[in-house]
């Protein structure tokens, strides 16, 4: 029987790490994630788990110490915010591509400046192209369950990369909900121990990790990096099938919320996706066929899924918690777009911002912006593309019908 | 129409507002409904205007949005009367609860012709009197409880005094005189 | 799993034939490196004016002035880039440099 419970994102996430009970965990803190090396160093100082919490005076340090508790042969974490996970830059890259299995707790932050504590996904999304495997989470209870999965993903032989488990800072980090946890016995079957094949520590065979390559060996240890990549797609879908047959939580890479048969959709990540399904319900009620797809796993990238999953819509918005200053919209945008156009080419898609540094984001935006799809297809209406959601004042942006651009920068330039 | 009920918390920091917001989702979570409980933070600093929210609710939560049309709100400072619009949005169906020495009539005009209920409480007086020391939290949360219905006034009273007792649970002392508020505030409003 | 034959791993290997992120399972493979090829210069020992006194063995960057029961040996050929290190510590003129390998 699941365990009702109410706890916030970083409680739920802590409780996790506590039932996983990992070998070590460096951790530097840094709002808003700090609570989660707080409650495990609480959970270790009261005798529950026993992982090796290291204080290090920096991220820098904290995952330099992750992955050299990695190297070793220990299953290691670490949790971090925004600038925190700006200053891990480089170790993110030697995890990666010395292919270490390791987890790190985001808790989405924007970064500065200017400086702001809040919500969005510009930390994260800066790190999406350094190797590691990328999962967000709607609420505290996916955020738990995503850590379940991670170690059996990292880990896994084919796979051996490090590993981001996403949460939005505040909205979910740090607001109490419901949750279902699992008995302890369940979580430790289903991740397991690590027993890694080769380690540092290991006197009877000696190895070295993080040797120099030459140009003759770095695009072959690359490919066989992004092969590593492409193999957990593969991964991630047997292990969120398995831990759905455990906990009756089945995950994929993203969640497909009234899809099938809906003309109008939202791509769009993290939490406000569920205000988003709040939106789609009231206007089904209203009879208009608008639906959602939620993405889980950004890295790796579920470009072909993604396209298919679309290929009814007549028209998306494709949601981005993060500025790309590509003139044109965000990371999610160009990502999503480019599916589109190699698999589904009759889509029409729109990147809009929304959230940056915490902005809040309604039922009634979400709502308001279905309608404005639905008025570019039936009413030959323009659709005011890469605008800001809720911003004052007039937002830059670009205007589209479907006759074409009618208006943009380029356009007023001239 | 509405089968979840939204609750707006408006307070300083350091007076233990979100505080009160959580105990009060943990005490309608253990009468079974789904619950949210959540800050919304500014520049952490004590004494800078703060909000938290609740929204409790028989069905899953999903909305992540702040509260912008609460059915009852909390002021848990009467200082704030003055520079926030506490009563922005609140369903004139539903109720404005506010720490305050002044009587409902003397309040009336920093509420912008709210047309709901209005309750005053002085919750210093009850939290000195039953703790010796001023923790407004635990009468508002009281008030509220009695006000919004949220729980039944058995329910309210048997969470909270497990939540106290598990919460202090190294200054059994403190048990007593948090629930002697409880009780006072409740009354009082009820 | 098996020690890693650095041999079979070359700059004409493909990438299935690489190691997982690089790694060698294997302890000290830099001796199948031949780096004497590299050298230019040669250091010569000449045994009859060497003191012993091993002031050469520490500063010599690649080890390869081998020591035996408190004794240096001759070169490490395989090994000596000829960097000439040793040659202007010696304070006994024990070691010369010639050009070539």
């Amino acid at each position: 029987m699941a365990i009702r419970e109410r706890l916030s994102g970083n409680e739920a996430i802590s409780y996790a790490i506590k039932q996983v009970n990992p070998d070590v965990m460096p951790a530097f803190p840094i709002t808003p994630s700090t609570e989660i090396p707080q409650y495990v160093a609480n959970y270790i100082a009261n005798g529950e788990m026993d992982t090796d919490f290291i204080p290090v005076e920096s991220e820098h340090s904290s995952m330099s110490a992750t992955v050299g508790a990695s190297a070793a042969g220990a299953r290691a974490l670490t949790a971090t915010s925004s600038c925190g996970l700006a200053l891990m830059w480089e170790e993110l890259y030697v995890a990666a591509s010395n292919r270490l299995p390791l987890a790190l707790c985001l808790v989405n932050r924007a970064l500065s400046g200017p400086i702001n504590i809040n919500c969005d996904h510009s930390d994260s999304m800066g790190a999406r192209d350094t190797g590691f495997i990328q999962i967000y989470a709607e609420n505290n209870q996916e955020a738990y369950d995503n850590f379940i999965q991670a170690y059996r993903i990292s880990e896994h032989k084919d796979v051996r990369l490090p590993i981001m488990i996403c949460q939005d800072g505040f909205i979910t980090s740090h607001a109490v909900e419901n949750i279902e946890l699992l008995e302890d016995d369940k979580v430790k079957n289903f991740v397991g121990e690590y027993n890694p094949e080769n380690y540092l520590l290991n006197a009877k065979q000696p190895m070295s990790v993080g040797p120099y390559a030459v140009s003759n060996y770095y695009m072959e240890t690359k490919m066989a990096q992004n092969t590593a990549m492409q193999n957990a797609k593969q991964v991630i879908l047997e292990v969120g099938k398995e831990f759905g047959e455990m906990s009756g939580r089945n995950y994929g890479f993203f969640e497909e919320y009234r899809l099938e048969d809906a003309d109008y959709a939202f791509v769009i990540i993290g939490s406000a996706a569920g205000t988003s399904k709040d939106a789609v319900d009231k206007l089904r009620e209203q009879g208009m066929k608008v639906g959602l797809l939620k993405l889980r796993v950004f890295r790796p990238f579920p470009d072909i899924e993604i396209a298919k999953a679309l290929s009814n819509c007549k028209a998306v918005a494709i949601m981005d918690r993060c500025e790309g200053f590509r003139s044109k919209g965000g990371p999610l945008g160009a990502e999503v777009k480019a599916a589109l156009y190699d698999y589904a080419k009759d889509v029409t898609a729109f990147n809009l911002i929304y959230g940056l540094g915490g902005r809040d984001f309604t039922v009634e935006s979400a709502e308001e912006i279905f309608k404005e799809l639905a008025a570019y297809v039936e009413e030959g209406k323009a659709f005011e593309e890469y605008r800001y959601v809720g911003l004052r004042g007039e937002s830059y942006s670009i205007a589209r019908t479907s006759k074409g651009v009618t208006s943009d920068v380029n356009a007023d330039r001239a | 129409m509405k089968n979840t009920v939204e609750i707006r918390w408006h307070g300083r920091g350091g007076q233990g507002a979100k505080s009160a917001a959580l105990m009060l989702a943990d005490a309608a979570f253990m009468t079974g409904k789904h619950v949210q409980g959540f800050p919304e933070y500014g520049p952490e600093r004590m004494g800078a205007p703060i909000t938290a929210y609740n929204r409790i609710s028989e069905d899953p939560i999903r909305v992540h949005s702040n509260i912008y049309d609460p059915d009852y709100v909390v002021v848990v400072d009467e200082t704030l009367l003055e520079s926030v619009d506490v009563t922005a949005g609140l369903n004139p169906e539903g109720a404005i609860v506010i720490n305050t020495t002044k009587s409902v009539d003397e309040v009336k005009p920093f509420l912008k012709d709210y047309k709901g209920s209005v309750y005053t409480l002085d919750a210093r007086e009850i939290s000195e009197k039953c703790l010796g020391r001023y923790f407004p939290n635990s009468p508002m949360l009281a008030a509220i409880a009695a006000i919004s219905k949220v729980m039944t006034k058995e329910d309210f009273f048997r969470e909270m005094e497990g939540s106290y007792r598990h919460k202090f649970a190294k200054k059994p002392e403190v048990v007593e005189g948090n629930l002697a508020a409880l009780r006072m505030a409740y009354e009082e409003v009820e | 799993m098996a020690a890693t034959d650095i041999s079979k791993i070359t700059e004409k290997s493909n990438w299935q034939d690489l190691t997982v992120g690089n790694q060698i399972y294997a302890a000290g493979t830099s001796k199948a490196f031949n780096t004497g090829e590299w050298r230019t210069q040669t250091p010569v020992f000449h045994s009859e004016k060497c003191k012993q006194c091993l002031l050469c063995v520490p500063v010599c960057p690649d080890s390869s002035i081998p020591v035996k029961d408190c004794k240096r040996e001759d070169f490490d050929y395989d090994h000596c880039k000829g960097c000439g290190i040793c040659a202007k510590v010696c304070p006994f003129e024990a070691i010369s440099m010639k050009e070539g390998q």
